[in-house]
Parts: C-alpha cells; sequence; structure tokens
C-alpha cells in the first residue's frame, strides 16, 4: 500500500512538473489584466493552457478556439453574441469551458447558430455555465467523448421556427450529459445520431415542442431526469436499444402532448419511471420488443396508447391509478401482453389470497372503444350513459378487445 | 321584496325543521367524508362526488320540491289571501325550498373537503367548480319541481312528469347524442354538439367540473373546435351562463302560471 502511494505521488509530481516544464501558463482576461480580450488571449495561448476570465461583459463576435484551452470564467463574465453570431465555437480536442455566461447569440434560418458549438472534437468538457436567450444553447457535432455538466438553460422561445435547442448533440458518440436544466427552448434536449451516450439527472421543462427528442440514436441510458410541462412532451423516433429508467414525465398537459411517444423504438426498456398528468402517457406507434415495468401511471389521460403496429410489448409490474383511460387501442387483435399490474379500476376478487386477482382485468373499456370510432363522443365522458355502458359491457363483455387482458392483475397497490 | 323575504323565511326554517333535509345532509357528509377517507385521491373523490351531483341531486331536488310544494299548498292560498304581491310570495317560496336544498348540499360535501384538504390548494379549483355545478342544478331542478308543480294540479301525474325530466336529461338525452354522433359522423358536427350539450343542465354542470379536470385536454385532443371552445375562459363563461339560463328560464314560466293560477 505504501509502495502504491508512494509511486503515486512521485507519479504526481512528475505530472505537475512536466506540466510546468511544458509551460502550462495561466492567461488573465480582464479590464485592467495582460489581456482585455479573449480573443486576444487564445489567440496568444499555446495548446494545453489555462485562460482566466474575470467578470465583466465581452462582446468580442465569434470567438474560435481551435487549440486544446481551458476557459475558466470567475465571477460569471458575460459572453454576449448581440444577437447576430455564434458565440464560441469550438474545433479542438479537450477544450474545457467553465463558468461563463452566454448571452444572446444569433438567430438564422440557414446555420444552426449556437451559443456554443463543438465542431469534430473529442473530450471536450461544458460545465457550470449559464446559457440564457440563444437560439441553439450547446451544440455538439461529430464529436465524441464529451461531458456537458450542471449548466443552466435558459430560452425565451416563443415560435418554434425561431427557436433552437438548449442541447443539441448530433451525430456524436459516448456523450455524458449530467444534471442539467433546461427551459424554454425549442427541445430541451435533442439527439440524432448519437450512440452510447447517457442522459442523466437533468430537468428539461417549459419547452415548445419536446422535452426529449431523439431520433436514429441508438445504444444510449435516460436516467432520473425529468421531463415536464413541455408544449408536446417527450418524442423518441426510430431508435433501438434505448434504456430509459427512474424518469419522471409529468404534466405534459394539452391537446397534443404526449408524456413519452414511442415511433418504431424496438428492443428498448422503459422502467420505473413516473407519468404524471399527461394527456398520453405512453403513445405507442410501430415499437416493437418493449419492457415497460415498474412504472407509475398517476392521473393521466390515456395511460397507455397502443396502436394496431406495436408488437411484443410487455407491460408488467406497473401501477395504474386515477388515469382517465387506462389503456386504448384502435385495434380488436393485438400483440402484446400485460401481467401482475395494478389496476385501481379492477373489480374483481381474490379467494385464494395470493395477491393477484382471480379473475382477468380487461383495461379497455368500452367507453375508449366508442371514442376510438367516434371521437366527438367524448364529450360525453364522465356522464351517466359512459357508466352505464361500461357497466353493461362489464356484464356482457362483446365489443372490448379480448386479446388485451392482464390474467394476473395484483390486488393491493404495491 | 319584504313579503318574499318572509315567505322564504318561513319556508326555510320549516324545511330545516323537517328531517328530510337533515338526511339529505348527512348523506352527502358521510358519502363524501368517506369518499376522502378511504379512497385517499381528492381528485378521484371529487369525480366520484360528481356521479351524485349528476344524478342524485337532480332527483331530489326534483322529488323534495314538488312534495314540498304540494305539501304547502294551503299555506300559500292562505298567504294570497292578504295583500301581497304574487311574485312576491312566488319568489320567497321558491327559495324557501331552493335555499335549504343548496345549503345542505354545500354543508355536506364542502366540510369533508374543507377539513380534508385544509393543508393543499392544488384541487382548490376542482372542488370549488363541483360545489357551483352543485349549487347551480340544485336551482335548476328545483325550480323546474315548482314549474312542473304549478302547471299540475294532480300529484301523481308531477311525479311521474318530473321522473321522465329527470330520466330524459340523465340518460335519453346523453343517448340522443351519442345517436346523434353515430349518425353523423362524417359531418363537422362539433359546433352543433356544443351547442346541444349546453341545453342539457347535466351535461353543462359535468362539462364545468370536467373543465378542471380532464375533458380539456383530452378533447382537444380529439378535434380542434373543442379545443377552441372548451379550452378558453369563453368556454366556462358560455357553460355558466346557460346554467343561469335553464334557472331563470324555468322560474319564469313558473312565475306566469303562477300568477295566473287561480288557486
Amino acid at each position: 500500500m505504501r509502495f502504491a502511494g508512494r509511486v503515486a505521488v512521485s507519479l504526481y509530481l512528475l505530472v505537475v512538473s512536466l506540466g510546468l516544464a511544458v509551460g502550462q501558463r495561466s492567461l488573465e482576461v480582464c479590464s485592467g489584466c495582460e489581456f482585455t480580450s479573449l480573443h486576444a488571449a487564445v489567440q496568444q495561448a499555446a495548446p494545453g493552457d489555462r485562460i482566466l476570465v474575470r467578470g465583466g461583459v465581452y462582446r468580442e463576435g465569434r470567438l474560435l478556439v481551435d487549440k486544446p484551452l481551458s476557459l475558466l470564467g470567475e465571477n460569471w463574465p458575460v459572453l454576449d453574441g448581440g444577437g447576430e453570431v455564434e458565440i464560441l465555437t469550438i474545433t479542438a480536442d479537450d477544450v474545457q469551458v467553465r463558468g461563463f455566461v452566454f448571452q444572446n447569440s444569433g438567430v438564422s434560418h440557414i446555420e444552426d447558430l449556437a451559443a456554443l458549438k463543438a465542431d469534430n472534437v473529442s473530450g471536450c468538457v461544458v460545465e457550470g455555465n449559464r446559457f440564457s436567450n440563444n437560439f441553439f444553447a450547446i451544440y455538439l457535432a461529430g464529436s465524441e467523448h464529451c461531458s456537458v455538466r450542471n449548466n443552466e438553460v435558459t430560452g425565451a422561445a416563443t415560435s418554434e421556427a425561431f427557436s433552437g435547442n438548449a442541447i443539441h448533440l448530433w451525430n456524436s458518440s459516448s456523450i455524458r450529459v449530467e444534471g442539467n436544466h433546461l427551459s424554454g427552448h425549442r427541445d430541451g434536449i435533442y439527439l440524432e445520431f448519437v450512440q452510447d451516450s447517457s442522459v442523466t439527472d437533468n430537468i428539461s421543462e417549459d419547452h415548445l415542442r419536446y422535452g426529449l427528442h431523439f431520433m436514429f440514436s441508438s445504444g444510449n441510458e435516460f436516467r432520473r431526469n425529468t421531463f415536464q410541462r413541455s408544449g408536446a412532451g417527450v418524442a423518441v423516433m426510430y431508435s433501438k436499444e434505448t434504456v430509459m429508467v427512474n424518469n419522471r414525465f409529468a404534466d405534459n398537459w394539452g391537446s397534443a402532448a404526449y408524456g413519452l411517444l414511442l415511433k418504431e423504438i424496438n428492443d428498448s426498456t422503459v422502467a420505473d419511471n413516473t407519468f404524471f398528468r399527461n394527456t398520453v402517457a405512453i403513445y405507442s406507434d410501430g415499437s416493437n420488443r418493449i419492457e415497460v415495468t415498474g412504472n407509475e401511471f398517476l392521473r393521466n389521460g390515456h395511460a397507455v396508447r397502443l396502436l394496431a403496429t406495436s408488437m411484443s410489448m410487455h407491460f408488467t409490474h406497473n401501477t395504474f391509478t386515477g388515469n382517465t383511460f387506462d389503456v386504448t387501442t384502435t385495434t380488436s387483435r393485438s400483440y402484446n401482453d400485460f401481467a401482475e399490474n395494478y389496476w385501481d379500476n379492477y373489480r374483481g376478487f381474490d379467494l385464494d389470497r395470493d395477491n393477484i386477482g382471480d379473475v382477468p382485468y380487461r383495461p379497455v373499456r368500452l367507453f375508449s372503444m366508442t371514442v376510438e370510432n367516434y371521437p366527438q363522443t367524448m364529450i360525453l365522458l364522465r356522464s351517466p350513459l359512459e357508466q352505464f355502458l361500461d357497466y353493461a359491457e362489464r356484464l356482457l363483455p362483446v365489443f372490448t378487445p379480448r386479446a388485451i387482458e392482464d390474467d394476473r392483475p395484483v390486488i393491493g397497490k404495491p | 321584496m319584504n313579503e318574499a323575504v318572509k315567505v322564504m323565511k318561513y319556508g326555510f326554517f320549516d324545511l330545516l325543521r323537517s328531517r328530510w333535509i337533515f338526511v339529505y345532509t348527512v348523506f352527502f357528509l358521510l358519502i363524501t367524508g368517506g369518499l376522502l377517507t378511504f379512497g385517499g385521491d381528492p381528485n378521484q373523490a371529487v369525480l366520484s362526488a360528481l356521479n351524485l351531483v349528476l344524478l342524485v341531486i337532480p332527483l331530489v331536488s326534483l322529488m323534495l320540491g314538488l312534495s314540498y310544494y304540494y305539501y304547502t299548498r294551503d299555506f300559500v292560498e292562505l298567504i294570497l289571501t292578504q295583500p301581497v304581491s304574487r311574485p312576491a310570495v312566488f319568489l320567497g317560496h321558491y327559495a324557501g325550498i331552493a335555499l335549504p336544498l343548496a345549503l345542505s348540499f354545500l354543508i355536506g360535501t364542502g366540510l369533508p373537503f374543507a377539513v380534508y384538504r385544509a393543508g393543499n390548494e392544488t384541487d382548490a379549483p376542482v372542488v370549488f367548480s363541483l360545489l357551483l355545478a352543485g349549487l347551480l342544478v340544485n336551482l335548476v331542478f328545483s325550480a323546474l319541481a315548482f314549474w312542473i308543480g304549478l302547471a299540475n294540479e294532480e300529484r301523481v301525474r308531477a311525479l311521474v312528469i318530473a321522473l321522465g325530466v329527470w330520466l330524459g336529461l340523465t340518460m335519453v338525452y346523453d343517448g340522443l347524442l351519442m345517436g346523434f354522433i353515430v349518425l353523423m359522423q362524417s359531418y363537422p358536427i362539433e359546433r352543433s354538439l356544443i351547442a346541444l350539450s349546453l341545453l342539457n343542465p347535466i351535461d353543462l354542470s359535468r362539462i364545468v367540473v370536467l373543465l378542471q379536470l380532464d375533458i380539456a385536454a383530452l378533447l382537444g385532443y380529439t378535434g380542434a373546435v373543442f379545443q377552441r371552445f372548451i379550452g378558453t375562459a369563453w368556454g366556462v363563461a358560455m357553460s355558466l351562463s346557460s346554467l343561469v339560463v335553464w334557472i331563470v328560464l324555468p322560474l319564469l314560466l313558473a312565475l306566469r302560471t303562477f300568477r295566473r293560477k287561480d288557486f
């Protein structure tokens, strides 16, 4: 142990002295410092240098970082794009950006202008910055092994055409997005052609379109995030092997809002999430082989909406409470299965006391089939007539699909 | 107006003394208290209480209203021999029956919610809309009961008509509405559907409560016309004012009958 400790210490000293020997300098930028402009400091700096920027407002147009530098802000220096330019563009590997305020990037319909863009790099770190009123905030293109941590991103988006995404990842891999707080953009987190990345512990809320949006991005993990109050909730499309665990999808409540919209998602896991007050908690279109397990569905409009194109989805050990419709579907056939879920609308009994109901539960009600065929009948929701219809159907099940039923409904809320 | 208040006071305290109004209050207290105690989720409790508002309140208002009308007929006849104006007697009489009923609903339902929800404000609009809807339904059906009573000398006939009105407005109307939707499905019927639901006080009060809950988003999901009407303050204002029309119209008709009636 002691030997190992000594080795570690000497290695550390070696590295430090090497750093000094190569001359890892620290350049300071402020109104009375050696450098008064960040531009000049970046140009003078050698690869590996650290640039310390003190508080103040810097309006320097577009800043290009093309060598591995570490930019460190002290007392929240403000980089202002004046509503015209991309503020910071990174084209070198291993650039680190910490402690800055980025504001007022340009808006363009031709280019994706961002507050901070990393283009074709590896090992970048964007940590502890604040972004406000930008078109795109953090934009990673063709990059890998980067991390985006603990940033505070607020947008002032009012229309989808004039706004970008808070965190936009394109054609990248092995990116870690952690602990960011995102609000007021078009999409909170957007991924396209992204592999082997993780999105954890973020809060993404009040966006115009989606809190999380990804396409053609396989093998990614989403854990412990909160996606709430976005215009259309969360939409994930055309991807495989996605893991979504312990997230919270809440208050995506509007006429076209989804807690989680799965469009052609295959071989994925949706587990232990909470869906609270969404118009449609899980909407599944063309998705196959998905494990939906241990989730809690609370007070949603439609808890699960399965289109006929969904197959081999397994719903197990979920809890359904206070939802207007537990399951709705467009078809009378279904190749999905439900088992051992808790349904608060279950009216069966458990004579052998094994906590499993003795008669199956049919989560699709006659009224929801009626609404499926004649959408306007929704105006009769919760009317005495609706309850009469559902009661009649429970006594004489004729119309509701036999294929969707939980053979082993759990008794007693887990 | 002084006379109206006097007649109302008489009716009010007379009815308060009767055990039916007491039973009615306790019924609401037990049901709402039970829903909140054993159900847990206050939203679910509101939805279950909504069923009472839609089914029980109209029935009880009609039945109690009618029987009270016949019960106090002699008294009204006696009063009318005095030099008092007929509208004043009529209004006092109506308020004397409608207010105790409304009060016992408000106490029976409001009290448990007030006790259980003391700490949490989030569901306040839902509970408030439930109480408002219940109150208005109460006033609507008491007015209808009066009108039916005044228009029919025969007690049994009036009871049958009242039951018919109740069944028609709670079930048959919605059934016809559903038939209409199914038949006219390929036409743009959203607007007429909204108009048709404004015509039924029970549908109206249901929509007023559900606007605070799930129907807004779910209807918006089915069509933009609904969304435009129902998602706005305009929709709420429209529904509430239609309910008020539903109180005033039967009252005016009943008043006309009352003025002309030869007791």
